[in-house]
This record gives structure tokens, C-alpha cells and sequence, in this order.
């Protein structure tokens, strides 16, 4: 199968097999006018099978985004044809409206336009918490 | 401007800056009956609440201070549909300092966001209750004179008991404190407090369903009520609601010097022939709530 190869734009490797629908989704990548190929289960020696997205447009993609949903992904950053940058993820220390809290306790659930936040509580486990319930992230 | 929202935010200078000025005015009342004069506290209560509520009043009472407020969120304008972010805008424009109780957990942090006073959480959902922590911390001080190097036991409802859990995390910031914890096994601590302060910290804890095996070796013992208000299904509230029922005969293997605590209101958990007993702390508990509340209205208004 041929894809293009991109001039000035963005490509996300490493994606887990199958999780690549749930990061377009994420990014919001439904909202773009430009190019957005979805390869799923792409042969990989590391992972035995992975997702690309690759994106023809030199947007800013939400790397804390990303770093939740995966940090081992590798974003790569394409200008004039050359791979000119590779970011590496990180856990973020908190996120924002990337996630609801599910606890039908929270004030989340009642006070509205309220930003559905939360923290990174334990890096080890990559464990997130709403900031209001302290309920963790399912 | 600071709010308490969290008994963590507070460090162990601060717990005990808080401790000494509430001592210093069960001493010398007098002192402080004028230091709010004034200064004008709201009581913002969502939810019905007879202790929390008049103890923060006469708080701000007994230093000099004014108060108003509501006790229930249909007679506040939260029954039209007002955020709790605009109620708590709102009525920092009217008060100097706001306490708030709220179903629903993290309405005290999202009022400190939008308030302009400070704001002090007094209670919510299962989640919070610092100035109770911090009464059974004065609590503890005054009866034992320390509040390291202790054996304390909780009993009843530690799954949703927010009192436990905030107490918990309290004292095992102290050093030498061994946890019982006495419970039911579906209403144990929850896992996340377990893995998460117990275990992370090597404090020492033990897991038991029977008290009275436990009792000989207690020097605290901290009885919770189990909260009908707590449980989506009343089959379960009805099943667990008299699981441990505090009496003389449990108490006959106690140490002399125990004291008992309790955040109150009990239902029956703790039988009304142990209230004679001396050590019976939990009506002593409820003045000192009134107390720990002067002085800490006091460190948020900054009044010296």
C-alpha cells in the first residue's frame, strides 16, 4: 500500500495497534482541511504491530495529550520533506478536558462549564486524579 | 488569602500554631472575644448540618464577629440553578471569610477558585472535613497531652467515614503511630489510603473485624457512625448500620488512660451508659470544636 510521504506536517508513530482512532479523536483531527492518514496495524519489530497518523499540516499537536494516552509514542516533526525534530512523551502533571471524571459524586457532574482536571498522583503506576473528588482516572 | 479546603495544605507548624492559639483561648477567652469585631463569616451549607454549622457560628460569635448564611440549598439561590462558583463570587462580596458545606465533593475547591475570601471547607460529600480533623487533633492534644507515639484504633464505617480518612492522613504525618483499624469487611479503609499513606510511609497498621480483641492495647479509640447517607442501596445500609455498638462490657479490657472520640451525631453505636465514663471525650470533642474554629477563623482573616 503507498501513502505519501509528507512535506510540512506531523507524524505520530508508535502508536499502539488500535489506539489510533481514540488519539484522532483526541487531537481533534476531525476538525482539520488537510490530509490525515490513519495506517493502522503497521509491521513493527519493536511492537510486533502499531498505528501511524500522519498529518499534512504543521500544527501544534497536544503533546500532553499524547503523553497520557501513551508515552511511548514518538512524535516527529517533518519541514521541507526532512525530519527536522523528534519529540519525546512524558507523563504530563496534569491534563485538561481529556478526560471526565466518572465519580457521580464530583462537583464535576453538577457545576457546569467546570474544566474536567487532573493530576498526576503517581508516576510509577501513572496514576491521575480529578483535582476537585480526588477520584482516580478510569 | 488562604482557604482550607484540605487538612494536608496545612504543614505539622501550622497544625500546631493552629493547636496553641486554640489552648491560649480555652485560657483566656477574654482575649479574643472582640479580635472579629466587624469581620462578618458566611455559612454556606448545601446540606443540613446542626454541629458543624452552629459551631462555626458561635465561633465567629465568640470572637466579636457577625454571621449569616443558610443551612440548606433550597433556600439559597443553588435551588434556581446558581453555579457554586457564582454563589461563592456572590457572596464574597457580602463576607469576610466563607464556610462551606456542599454534597457534592470539590464545591469548596471550586468555590476558593472564584471567591475572594477565604473559604473554608466544612464538609464535602465523603470527601473532606478539615476543621473536624482538626478538632480531633485538639482533641487528642488535650486529653493525651502529644499526638505521636500512640496506638489509635477506628472503628465503624472507614470506607466512606471522611472523618477517618482525614484523620488518617493527619496523624501519620506524627511519628510513632501504630493504625487498628476495626471494621466490617465491606466497609475496610479503601485501598487507594492503604497503598497510598499506610503502606508508602511504613506507618504500621493492623486489619481486625473484632474490637473487643483489640481493645487492651488502644490508646485512642475513634468510633464513627455508619452513614445512611453514604449508601446508594439501604439493603446494605440496614445490613451493616449496627456492627460495632460501643458498651461498658467492651470497655473492660481498655486502658484507663483511652480516650474515646467520636464525630458525632452517634445513631447508637456508642451506648448512652458509656457517656459517664471519663474516658468518654466526645462531648469534650465538640467544645473544642468551637475552639479550633476561633483559631483557625482567626489565621485566615490574619487578625493577630
Amino acid at each position: 500500500m503507498h501513502i505519501d510521504s509528507i512535506k510540512n506536517g506531523v507524524v505520530i508513530d508508535h502508536i499502539k495497534a488500535g489506539k489510533s482512532m481514540e488519539i484522532y479523536y483526541h487531537l481533534e483531527l476531525d476538525k482539520l482541511d488537510c490530509t490525515v492518514a490513519i495506517i493502522k496495524n503497521v509491521h513493527s519489530k519493536k511492537m510486533g504491530s502499531k498505528d501511524i497518523i500522519k498529518i499534512d499540516s504543521d500544527m501544534q499537536v497536544d503533546l500532553d495529550v499524547l503523553g497520557y494516552i501513551d508515552s511511548d509514542i514518538t512524535v516527529n516533526i517533518i519541514k521541507d520533506g526532512v525530519l527536522c525534530e523528534k519529540k519525546k512523551l512524558t507523563l504530563p502533571e496534569q491534563i485538561k478536558d481529556v478526560i471526565k471524571c466518572k465519580n457521580p459524586r464530583c462537583i464535576t457532574t453538577t457545576e457546569q462549564d467546570l474544566p474536567h482536571v487532573f493530576k498526576l498522583t503517581d508516576p510509577a503506576t501513572k496514576t491521575y486524579r480529578c483535582i476537585y473528588c480526588e477520584a482516580k482516572a478510569k | 488569602m488562604r482557604s482550607l479546603i484540605d487538612i494536608l495544605s496545612l504543614s505539622l507548624d501550622e497544625i500546631d500554631e493552629l493547636i496553641a492559639v486554640a489552648e491560649d483561648i480555652i485560657a483566656n477567652p477574654v482575649k479574643y472575644r472582640d479580635k472579629c469585631r466587624y469581620k462578618k463569616l458566611a455559612t454556606l451549607f448545601f446540606e443540613p448540618s446542626t454541629r458543624t454549622r452552629l459551631s462555626f457560628e458561635a465561633a465567629m460569635y465568640e470572637l466579636g464577629g457577625q454571621v449569616l448564611g443558610f443551612s440548606e440549598a433550597n433556600s439559597s439561590s443553588a435551588a434556581k440553578g446558581e453555579s457554586v462558583a457564582d454563589t461563592a463570587r456572590t457572596v464574597s462580596c457580602y463576607a469576610d471569610i466563607i464556610a462551606m458545606r456542599h454534597p457534592k465533593e470539590g464545591a469548596p475547591l471550586v468555590a476558593s477558585m472564584a471567591s475572594s475570601v477565604p473559604i473554608i471547607n466544612a464538609g464535602d460529600g465523603g470527601h473532606n472535613h478539615p476543621t473536624q480533623t482538626l478538632t480531633d487533633l485538639l482533641t487528642i492534644k488535650r486529653e493525651k497531652g502529644r499526638l505521636d507515639n500512640m496506638t489509635v484504633g477506628f472503628c465503624g464505617d472507614l470506607k466512606f467515614g471522611r472523618t477517618v480518612h482525614s484523620l488518617i492522613e493527619a496523624l501519620s504525618r506524627y511519628t510513632g503511630i501504630e493504625f487498628v483499624l476495626i471494621s466490617p469487611e465491606e466497609l475496610t479503609l479503601p485501598g487507594y489510603l492503604k497503598k497510598g499513606i499506610l503502606s508508602h510511609d511504613g506507618m504500621k497498621y493492623t486489619e481486625t473485624t473484632n474490637l473487643e480483641e483489640v481493645m487492651p492495647k488502644l490508646d485512642i479509640l475513634y468510633m464513627t457512625r455508619v452513614q445512611r447517607e453514604r449508601f446508594f442501596n439501604e439493603e446494605d445500609y440496614l445490613r451493616l448500620k449496627d456492627s460495632y455498638i460501643l458498651t461498658p462490657e467492651k470497655l473492660q479490657n481498655a486502658k484507663p488512660d483511652l480516650a474515646i472520640l467520636h464525630p458525632l451525631p452517634r445513631v447508637n453505636e456508642i451506648h448512652t451508659s458509656v457517656d459517664s465514663d471519663p474516658r468518654a471525650c466526645y462531648f469534650r470533642q465538640v467544645l473544642n470544636g468551637k475552639f479550633i474554629r476561633m483559631a483557625l477563623i482567626l489565621k485566615l482573616l490574619e487578625v493577630e
